[in-house]
């Protein structure tokens, strides 16, 4: 699939402010008044700028609002929902505990799962399509959780956390990769299936419908990444989980806890690119690309 | 709605001949046409004489090769692929604002373009590359059907199918109605053993495509008339022959 940056930027920055939000609402840090403004603040700005992000990928931005039309069939719709309503009860929690030094525990627990569930829902978007098997598979949405977690942790200073997650997170990505790079393998789906013309023979593509490039190959036969796929996925490792783990175990300060959420964010970007780059989608094997 | 219907009064698709298909792009040609002419955005083409052309288009034309494990010659088989119209069309559920929809009184799969956000994820959803954005209006394009010739009463009766089997002039391309048994496409399928495309997908296609007819194991017809008719040259040619071995 084509790695479009305002998806990137959706799904990681949403990611991460909606996993601050978690655990700011669970009361980690314990924070109020003007400190606890600045940990919000982040948190909804992170997750606004990824929803923001989210919609300069649309063809027509300006009829967003009836995306929210569909949401008994449209995971997309019910993230869209599971967002607003997060922001909301979460925006809630957050004015009484800067303003009114008052901390609902209870509305705090529901923020932090409405948060997580909006998160579920963004990789359902992703985790709900057959026709990519390497996004197909429940380890999509753990992903999308782990991450959001281990970078809300990260952001939260809530260190053990953070190093717990952060491995949970890179075990699971080995796992992801290991199990992706043979599914599209196992999903039945090849030349033979696509044409249904296996039985004659061996079926190979003799000629493109066209000599350019179309919308279908541009979106979704995309192939220059991987080539260096294999080099990306250490830089993403040590980035994303191996830097910030070591940093984390250093005696904590703002210089070290700035580093390593940068590292983090920086190999997340590097994930996702992957995540999109890495995704085979079946009609590639209309073309002979698979 | 993006609820898919439980259950279509008719089944309206196409039935499409790889034995006949000689591969021409007519069909693509009379698709492009009627549907930039007609219902919704025209299908746009962007830099159409510079390096790098790119359009919209919901019918494309494939060729594949198939060469048969007994060593038998290769096969070309020229593949015609637009939108199978599927009962449980993954398109229609994944659509965030209902422009995605199934029509319960013939099956057909169309877009509500005023609906259409552009967010792509219908054209992700279908494993058969049936959905394209197009590149001017930015919204999503695919096969009618021709909803806007099939009931046209203005239109004289036999032009009254999709554009692209109007005009095919191999005949490969067959409209009908698979709810009904007795249809043209219906007998066609029974008869020829039409195929399913990516069934493990589960998106149960309504389109069918008929398979090449098995070939002739014996190609060349003419190869007996072409025996060598003198194996030894004589005369001339013969001394010659002679001639030359004993330099």
């Amino acid at each position: 699939m084509h790695p479009a940056k305002s998806i990137i930027a959706f799904t990681s920055l949403s990611g991460l402010g909606f996993g601050l939000l978690a655990f700011l609402c669970m009361g980690y840090p314990d924070v109020s008044g003007w400190v606890a403004f600045v940990f919000f603040a982040v948190a909804f700005g992170l997750a606004s700028i990824g929803l923001i992000a989210s919609t300069f990928h649309l063809g027509h931005p300006e009829r967003a609002l009836k995306a929210f039309t569909q949401w008994r069939t449209s995971w997309l719709s019910r993230e869209g929902w599971l967002a607003v309503i997060a922001l909301a009860v979460t925006g809630l929690y957050a004015t009484l505990v800067i303003f009114a030094d008052t901390r609902i525990a209870p509305l705090g627990w529901l923020g932090a799962l409405l948060c997580l569930a909006t998160v579920y829902a963004t990789s359902m978007i992703y985790a709900q399509l057959k026709t990519i098997p390497r996004w197909n598979h429940w380890t999509t949405s753990a992903m999308f959780l782990l991450m959001a977690l281990s970078g809300g942790a990260l952001l939260s200073g809530t260190v053990k956390a953070a190093i717990v997650l952060i491995l949970a997170a890179a075990a699971m990505q080995l796992y992801a990769w290991n199990v992706g790079d043979s599914q599209l393998r196992n999903s039945g789906s090849n030349m033979a299936s696509a044409t249904g013309l296996g039985s004659i023979g061996k079926v190979t593509a003799f000629e493109p419908p066209h000599s350019g490039g179309n919308y279908l190959t541009q979106e979704m036969v995309f192939v220059v990444a991987r080539k260096h796929a294999l080099k990306l996925r250490m830089i993403a490792l040590a980035l994303g989980f191996g830097l910030p783990v070591l940093l984390l175990l250093l005696p904590f300060g703002h210089t070290i806890a700035l580093l390593a959420i940068a590292a983090h964010i920086g190999g997340l970007f590097v994930l996702r690119w992957l995540f999109f780059a890495e995704a085979e989608h079946v009609v590639g094997l209309y073309y002979g690309k698979r | 709605m993006t609820e898919l219907p439980t259950h279509t009064d008719r089944k309206l698709g196409l039935v499409i001949d790889l034995d006949t298909c000689v591969g021409c792009h007519a069909c693509v040609i009379a698709c492009k046409g009627w549907n930039t002419e007609n219902y919704g955005a025209p299908l746009a083409d962007e830099d159409a004489y510079g390096a790098n052309p790119v359009g919209s288009f919901l019918n494309r034309v494939h060729s594949y090769e198939i060469q048969p494990e007994n060593d038998a010659p290769a096969q070309l088989i020229h593949f015609p692929k637009s939108c199978l119209h599927c009962e449980d069309a993954p398109c229609v559920t994944v659509c965030p604002t209902g422009a995605s929809y199934k029509r319960v009184e013939d099956g057909i799969v169309l877009v509500n373009e005023s609906d259409c956000i552009g967010c792509g994820l219908c054209a992700w959803a279908c494993p058969y590359g049936a959905r394209e954005i197009d590149p001017v209006e930015k919204v999503m394009k695919k096969c009618t059907l021709c909803v806007d010739r099939i009931y046209n009463e203005n239109l004289p009766e036999e032009d009254r199918e999709p554009a692209c089997v109007r005009t095919c002039p191999a005949g490969a391309r067959h409209f009908g109605d698979f709810a009904d048994p007795e249809s043209n496409v219906s007998q066609l399928v029974a008869e020829r053993g039409g195929i399913e495309l990516m069934p493990e997908q589960g998106t149960k296609p309504v389109n069918r495509y008929l398979p090449p007819r098995p070939k002739d194991a014996d190609i060349d017809i003419l190869a007996p008339l072409l025996a060598p008719v003198a194996a030894e040259p004589k005369g001339f040619l013969g001394w010659l022959d002679k001639a030359l071995e004993k330099i």
